[in-house]
């Protein structure tokens, strides 16, 4: 059994010793977390996981590779998608220039999902897709552009469901298991590392897509967050969050309107 | 002071379903007394992903307020909660709900073992968790954490289920402080905390 307090030490040395600040993030899912790389790593004390993230600044790389959660995939949820094509997209193409901020973006597959829509709707050369997160290992992945081929035939379904009428497997090239999306998806996206606990807002966008990030944050920190979104987004912007997040519990949610019944708000003022 | 512990000493059941589970959801709910002072949190393996009408289902068959779950929504007595579908369902030590989108457990997301585990942590002794009809091993270590935090587990009875190995999986493994059908599990729920 870990007990919650040797979590709150844990964190705090990884605070106080790195700068990564977890105090308002889920205790519930933190834990869980910490629990599985605990038996993953096979420690015969917690104080002995403590010492490792403590002394071994390798080890603090993997500690947040394995605390924070980066499942991520092309076009989940395809009705999401689907509003973005018709509703948002035709609106921000009528911008002289697009601006796009993937926060908390993981592995990429959602920042393509997005080149991909602005290719087709032939917006992306006067697009840039921002993408960052707090993890620089997952960045590497988006810098590479490669992910596991036999994972192409569901992104493929999800792809048309989300209204895509293209041959899917015409936007990589296939080798060694492997799934090389196409250069020029890559060309307009910007990678680069951003803690929503800490940085600040970094430019003004048209579109912020913050998925399935805030389920990992206390009420507090995801109101901190929210409030970051709102200076970070144009007149007119839009905000998308992951299917079960919501503005309803934010004071920012007055000056945004909901579409649909999808989770991308508008900003009103 | 000694009655009043034992009066209230449930604050939530968590019920994890499998295949065949939901005409035993369907048998239960109508005959649910309409206020109740626990919270109802069902956990079940769907087909369909990002399929949301089972809530809109649910809440046609009781009085009890039933809703899916977004993330932090709060956890109230007399209310019926649904994990929604691709998500873990976590519980917070402050009784809100944490979603979380981590790797499947058991080949399953929401998984069982994950949320009985959480609300075991969360509720201790006053958890109920409940394993209904499946045809998978999910929930046995969950309920397993249950027990162990001092909470009360119950398996619907294997002979009454569509499938009964998931039951009779937990079953095997540990002992059940109820079996029950689902006549049983509608006078358990009616009269709980009397
Ligand atoms: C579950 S993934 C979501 C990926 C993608 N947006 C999606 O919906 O598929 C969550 C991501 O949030 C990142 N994250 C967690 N805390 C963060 C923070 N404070 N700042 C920036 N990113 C963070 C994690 O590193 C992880 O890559």
């Amino acid at each position: 059994m870990i007990e919650d307090e040797e979590i709150d030490l844990l964190l705090n040395d990884v605070f106080e010793i790195y700068g990564y600040d977890f105090a308002n993030y889920s205790k519930a899912s933190l834990k869980r977390r910490i629990i599985r790389l605990f038996a993953l790593d096979k420690f015969p004390s917690f104080a002995e996981l403590r010492y490792r993230v403590r002394t071994e600044e390798d080890y603090l790389k993997r500690f947040i590779e394995e605390i924070t959660v980066n499942v991520t995939e092309m076009f989940r949820d395809p009705a999401f998608y689907k509003v973005l094509r018709t509703e948002v997209l035709p609106i921000l193409g009528t911008k002289p220039f697009i601006r796009i901020w993937h926060a908390g973006c993981s592995t990429g597959e959602e920042v393509f999902s997005m080149a991909i829509l602005l290719q087709e709707a032939n917006l992306l050369k006067k697009s840039l897709l921002y993408a960052t997160d707090l993890n620089p290992s997952v960045l590497e992945k988006v810098r590479k552009g490669i992910f596991p081929l036999h994972q192409m035939k569901q992104y493929s379904e999800s792809y048309i469901a989300s209204g895509g009428v293209k041959d899917f497997s015409t936007y990589y090239t296939a080798n060694y298991g492997q799934a090389k999306l196409n250069e020029d998806l890559s060309e307009k996206i910007i990678i680069s590392t951003h803690n929503l606990v800490s940085d600040s807002s970094f430019n003004e966008f048209d579109l912020i897509l913050c998925r399935n990030v805030l389920i990992y944050f206390d009420k507090d920190l995801q109101e901190r967050a929210l409030k970051l979104f709102d200076e970070s987004l144009g007149a007119l912007g839009y905000l998308a969050l992951g299917s079960k997040e919501t503005l309803k519990f934010s004071t920012i949610q007055s000056r945004y309107k909901q579409l649909d019944k999808e989770k991308i708000w508008k900003k009103t003022m | 002071m000694e009655e009043n512990n034992v009066k209230n000493r449930y604050k939530a059941i968590v019920i994890g379903g499998s295949a065949g589970s939901l005409s035993v959801l369907f048998e239960v709910f109508p005959a649910l007394k309409p206020v109740l002072d626990v919270a109802i949190i069902l956990v079940l393996h769907r087909k369909y992903s990002g399929d949301s009408s089972l809530s809109d289902l649910l809440s046609t068959k009781t009085f009890l307020p039933t809703k899916e779950i977004d993330d932090k929504d709060p956890i109230l007595p007399g209310h019926v909660y649904l994990a929604p579908a691709d998500y873990h369902l976590l519980i917070e030590k402050n009784h809100f709900f944490s979603l979380d989108i981590s790797e499947k457990i058991n080949y399953s997301r929401p998984s069982l073992d994950v949320t009985f585990e959480s609300a075991a942590d969360t509720f201790g002794s006053s958890l109920v968790a409940m394993l209904l009809s499946g045809s998978n091993n999910d929930g046995t270590a969950g309920l397993k954490a249950v027990k162990d935090a001092g909470g009360f587990i119950i398996a619907q009875n294997p002979e009454s289920a569509q499938m009964p190995y998931m039951p009779q999986s937990a079953i095997n493994k540990m002992d059940m402080d109820l079996i029950l059908d689902s006549r049983g599990i509608i006078d358990f729920i009616n009269t709980i905390n009397q």
